[in-house]
């Protein structure tokens, strides 16, 4: 191999913004969750029945916002269901989400197989180019040429730090996570808290599914996922609770994985299933180096009950 | 929640008598679990157009209707039975042991290995050595998150989770190998496939001329086993108070990350066994889709088996009639085989929804028989003043 050509290093970043968008949507939703101190394991699920229902909206209608709409509500229904079980019913919370993660996967196949049957592809997001941005050379083709839902993962970076540190609501969510029986006491709805974080991290986790199905694949199958859920529930642990560490955790992730897509496009001789072995790895190898290094919300994988300490 | 969870020995000891209202909640609410899942089932196949009396007749047909369904209902029981026995021990430990896929694949990749490796050693050699190669590799790939659970609190839901995708790709790598199958690339198929098994590495059949072999009689006896583990010996008593309340346990002088890593160990252990058996018992080579999903449906039979290894015994049965009969159903109404899928994720989701009842149901009888006792203890001690 002659040297890394400008060109390549520029697919190599375009392709880890796009591989990053499903992980951002997912982890920052999965954040207000885990910070309201809700753990929800079923991301994955969550995002397959939304990758198909968006697909399918999509098929029918042609209307990609339709599509986004649905993926987002589906997502939503799910993230009800996970808080009616987990924060009403206080399950036991990695159980539940396997639950639900089973739940996702079984529907998604099942409403795949009868109602598409084959494989089918759709025109999902086109890349949006940014005037004058898109042209600086190296950062334009990046960073300014990419789809509506790729820009929204990246903006919704700052919005969620804003949300949760800056807000009221963020305080709320915050408080109900590390001292429910506190919270409780200033009169706070710690049930009511956990519901709405629980719902609006599922419904992100829906427009992660749309991501992959509407923008960056254009189709469905079975598993589309492969377990991209499990590792956005992984970044939110490396990312130590804060919108920034997740993207630093995605970016990593996703670069890292990049770089292996690419050096099976260039035919770079590793075996392939070493370079898809290696992000998993890596996410194990973050796990530890991160863990300890930031305290998780005290409440957090503990349903909260009146009178408890 | 610790005031319901606490353990108190004496309180063990002196329930020496049949609980009956322990055993009617640990089968009522997962029963209920099921009868819910097959309810909501039915408005799902009436979504689908499809005949709900024609599917579930299908579907029992297929599980129990002839010998060979009922003896394949079995051989799909046995590896469920021996990775919800690894669940129920992790679980009871509250270790969450997500990783019985990648255990069971590590199991299979020794158990294939091993008699390929040594295709003329006798079979009352190879076999022992394949099941112990096996369960040695699976609590290898257990060891792995306990440890960096008990020792460094990583997370073992995700680490066992990305180790169940690091298993498949070792396999795939293996099995594009030194493993691949001679005759696929002699041949230039280049299946995903090892070589078949040497023939006396496999498994005797119970019954002729079906699949079921002698691991579903191994799987009970492992069962039954790791009943008497978890609640005659020290080491399981230990394992359960760490799950039920690693702060009293730490106190009173147990070694909670031990014991943390010694059932994810065990666990890893017996879903790696269940690999082997599925390869030595039913395949007679390793191909890629060996786990068939068992580490995910063991950990849906131990939960509806109430984490008690014999409760699970009936529950690996249920499930392994349901994975064979769903098939049958699958070509009968063609409704795609994932509705079970769907099922049994609402089966978990009932049945860890309705544990906090039935532990608070327990807690108040419980709590209502110790002031009934003491109270009469007191009344006795009275008259004999």
């Amino acid at each position: 191999m002659s040297g890394i050509s400008p060109d390549v290093m520029i697919g190599i970043f375009s392709t880890m913004m796009a591989l990053a968008t499903p992980f951002l949507y997912a982890a920052l939703g999965e954040t207000f969750a885990q910070r309201s101190g809700v753990v929800n394991l079923g991301v994955d699920g969550i995002m397959l029945i939304s990758a198909f229902a968006a697909f399918y909206v999509v098929l029918l209608t042609n209307n990609l916002w339709l599509g986004l709409l649905a993926a987002a509500l589906v997502g939503l229904a799910m993230g009800l269901l996970m808080s009616v079980v987990s924060v009403s019913l206080k399950a036991e919370q990695g159980v539940s989400g396997i639950g639900l993660y089973m739940l996702g996967m079984g529907l998604s196949s099942l409403l795949f197989k009868v109602l598409v049957g084959t494989v089918k592809t759709v025109q999902g997001f086109r890349g949006v180019a940014i005037p004058v941005l898109s042209d600086i050379p190296f950062i334009g083709p990046v960073l300014f040429r990419n789809s509506v839902l790729v820009y929204g993962a990246f903006l919704l970076v700052p919005l969620s730090y804003f949300v949760l540190e800056k807000t009221t609501l963020g305080l709320k969510i915050k408080a109900v996570g590390q001292n429910p029986a506190a919270a409780d006491s200033v009169g706070i709805s710690v049930n009511g808290i956990r519901y709405f974080s629980v719902c609006l991290g599922a419904a992100l986790a829906g427009i992660a599914g749309a991501s992959l199905s509407i923008s960056l694949l254009n189709l469905f199958q079975d598993n589309l996922t492969a377990g991209q859920g499990f590792i956005a529930v992984a970044l939110v642990y490396f990312g130590g609770w804060n919108p920034w560490g997740v993207l630093v955790g995605a970016l990593l992730f996703s670069v890292v994985n990049s770089i292996q897509l690419w050096m099976q496009v260039l035919g770079v001789k590793i075996p392939s299933a070493v370079a898809v072995m290696l992000p998993y790895v890596l996410t194990i190898v973050a796990l530890t180096v991160s863990v300890n290094r930031v305290r998780q919300p005290a409440a957090l994988n503990k349903p909260f009950e009146r009178g408890e300490s | 929640m610790l005031s319901e969870r606490s353990i108190s020995p004496e309180k063990a000891s002196s329930r020496k008598a049949v609980d009956w209202g322990a055993i009617v909640v640990n089968v009522a609410l997962p029963f209920a679990g099921v009868i819910v899942a097959l309810f909501v089932g039915v408005i799902m196949l009436l979504l689908l157009k499809a005949d709900p009396i024609a599917a579930y007749t299908a579907l029992v047909q297929g599980a129990v209707g002839s010998t060979f369904g009922l003896t394949q209902s079995l051989v799909k029981a046995t590896p469920l039975l021996l990775v919800g026995s690894g669940i129920c021990i992790a679980f009871r430990a509250n270790v969450i042991n997500i990783g019985g896929e990648g255990q069971i694949i590590m199991g299979a990749l020794a158990g294939t290995a091993l008699p390929l490796a040594f295709p003329t050693v006798p079979g009352y050699i190879l076999i022992p050595g394949a099941c112990l190669a096996g369960f040695m590799a699976g609590a290898f790939w257990g060891f792995i998150p306990g440890i960096l659970k008990a020792r460094l609190k990583v997370n073992e839901i995700l680490s066992t989770i990305m180790l169940n995708a690091i298993a498949l790709q070792v396999m795939n790598l293996l099995l594009q190998g030194p493993l691949m199958d001679p005759e696929g690339i002699a041949h230039g198929t280049f299946l995903n496939q090892s070589a078949q098994l040497p023939h006396q590495a496999y498994l005797a059949r119970l019954v002729p001329q079906t699949l079921l072999h002698t691991g579903a009689i191994l799987a009970l006896v492992v069962a039954i086993a790791c009943y008497f583990f978890l609640w005659r010996t020290g080491l399981g008593f230990n394992i359960r108070a760490v799950g039920l309340n690693p702060a009293a346990s730490r106190y009173s002088g147990i070694d909670v990350p031990f014991y943390e890593a010694l059932s994810m160990t065990l666990a890893g252990g017996l879903a790696g066994l269940a690999g082997v058996i599925e390869v030595i018992g039913v395949q007679h080579r390793l191909m890629s889709g060996i786990t068939g999903g068992y580490g995910f449906t063991g950990i849906v039979a131990a939960l509806l088996g109430s984490l008690h290894p014999l409760g699970l015994i009936p529950a690996s049965v249920f499930f392994g009639g349901l994975l064979v009969g769903a098939d049958k159903m699958q070509r009968a109404v063609q409704v795609p085989s994932s509705l079970i899928t769907a099922m049994l994720g609402l089966i978990v989701l009932f049945v860890s929804g309705s544990s906090l009842w039935a532990r608070r149901w327990m807690a108040h009888r419980d709590a209502s028989t110790a002031r009934r006792n003491s109270m009469a203890g007191a009344s006795a001690r009275g008259e004999e003043a």
